[in-house]
């Protein structure tokens, strides 16, 4: 079971790209602060892949700042899944 | 769905921790699409790029280019988790780099059946390439050629080539000479393709057509490219010629006619056709079909 140790990222600030932070969150609950450069049309979509991602990965407690450069959804996941299992220092990939 | 035989006049390459490449990488009319995780993503980033490149084949159409992984070596501490995830990722091709025995290959063999196996994938379905980028991979290059039935081609690596030979690139490309012939004897007697090196330069248009013109003389059935603007060049020099295409369809209706009459002499304005000028004219038409320059209604 993954279990977030320490903070993580993963990402960049390039365009077509998604940057993610993710800190434990002390509450079982999920807090993400994003920015993105296509907040308005796809805010609310980005949130709803991060935070299936993180149920899909069984993190119920995390802190995500996420700053978006007009990723897909498949990169959202992708760096989403690095920076997890990086926080959780865990090699331990489900394919 | 993998193809063993296929047209491969070009590989372009796409870092694979640059999502944004990533996304429109098949839209340029590249043959193969090459995504690597190896030389141009960092140590610290190839836990990334491997998640990156994974989500990206498991979600983008990317129609019917081809779609090929360059793996790191099994020896480092990243190769065989580059193999588990592309295997479950559905990669059709996995290229194994700075490949030096045949040894080499049935290893990296051994680890693809068993994620297909533990991934559900039909074994033999994730085919194999072998770049072969220093002094002993071209010694062993026919070795290397015949030691899997997965294997579509074998491909030059100039850069660390040369750097093993402790010579230089240079523009004759003198300093290849004897590892891409060696590379394409090879390939050829083995039935599989042999692909060339890429050309770095992406201004330099002239270099990488004379670069280009060189290796199809050899008998190269592609190159590598780095850059979109590189496909054009390539393939220009790869498609037939309308002239030469005009001449294969004569060569094949006379070999139809030739055929229809009984004869097992062909002859076009007078001249007797020997086996290996209908070998090539069969060639052209076949590539100009692939490349769909001609419709087959055209040789029909």
């Amino acid at each position: 079971m993954l279990k977030i140790i320490t903070k993580a990222e993963a990402g960049t600030l390039e365009s077509g790209d998604i940057h993610i932070e993710i800190e434990r969150n002390e509450t079982p609950e999920v807090e993400i602060d994003l920015s993105s450069t296509v907040m308005k049309l796809y805010g609310r979509q980005i949130t709803q892949v991060i935070r299936e991602t993180l149920s899909e990965l069984g993190i119920a407690g995390a802190i995500v700042t996420a700053t978006d450069k007009g990723a897909l959804d498949c990169t959202v996941r992708a760096r989403v899944k690095t920076a997890v299992y990086r926080a959780c220092q865990s090699s331990e990939y489900a394919w | 769905m993998a193809q063993k035989h296929r047209l491969r006049r070009t590989m372009m390459f796409i870092p694979g921790n640059n999502p944004g490449m990533m996304r429109d990488a098949h839209i340029y009319g590249s043959d193969s699409l090459m995504f690597d995780l190896e030389d141009s993503v960092s140590m610290a980033e190839k836990d990334a790029a491997r998640q990156l490149v994974y989500q990206a084949l498991k979600t983008i159409d990317y129609g019917s280019t081809e779609i090929v992984v360059r793996i790191n070596p099994l020896d480092t501490p990243y190769g065989r988790a580059d193999v588990e995830a592309m295997v479950a990722a559905g990669a059709q091709v996995l290229r194994m780099p700075k490949t030096e025995t045949p040894q080499d290959i049935i290893e990296c063999e051994k680890v693809i059946a068993e994620m297909e196996a533990k991934y559900g994938r039909p074994q033999g379905d994730t085919l194999m390439m072998a770049a072969i980028e220093g002094a002993l991979g071209v010694v062993n290059a026919y070795q290397i050629a015949t030691s899997s039935q997965r294997l579509i081609g074998i491909a030059l690596g100039a850069e660390d080539f040369c750097a093993n030979m402790k010579c230089q690139r240079t523009t004759s490309g003198a300093e290849l000479q004897l590892a891409r012939q060696t590379i394409v004897v090879a390939a050829r007697a083995a039935g599989i393709d042999a692909l060339d090196t890429v050309y770095s330069d992406v201004n330099n248009e002239e270099q990488l057509l004379y670069e280009t013109r060189l290796i199809k003389e050899l008998g190269f059935d592609g190159k590598s490219v780095i850059n979109p603007r590189q496909i054009a060049p390539v393939h220009s020099v790869f498609n037939p010629a309308p002239k030469d295409i005009e001449k294969a369809k004569r060569i094949v209706a006379a070999l139809k006619e030739a055929e229809a009459k009984g004869s097992g002499v062909i002859s076009l304005n007078g001249k007797m056709i020997d086996k290996p000028v209908v070998l090539r004219a069969q060639r052209v038409i076949e590539l100009a079909l692939i490349a769909g320059i001609i419709s087959p209604a055209e040789v029909e």
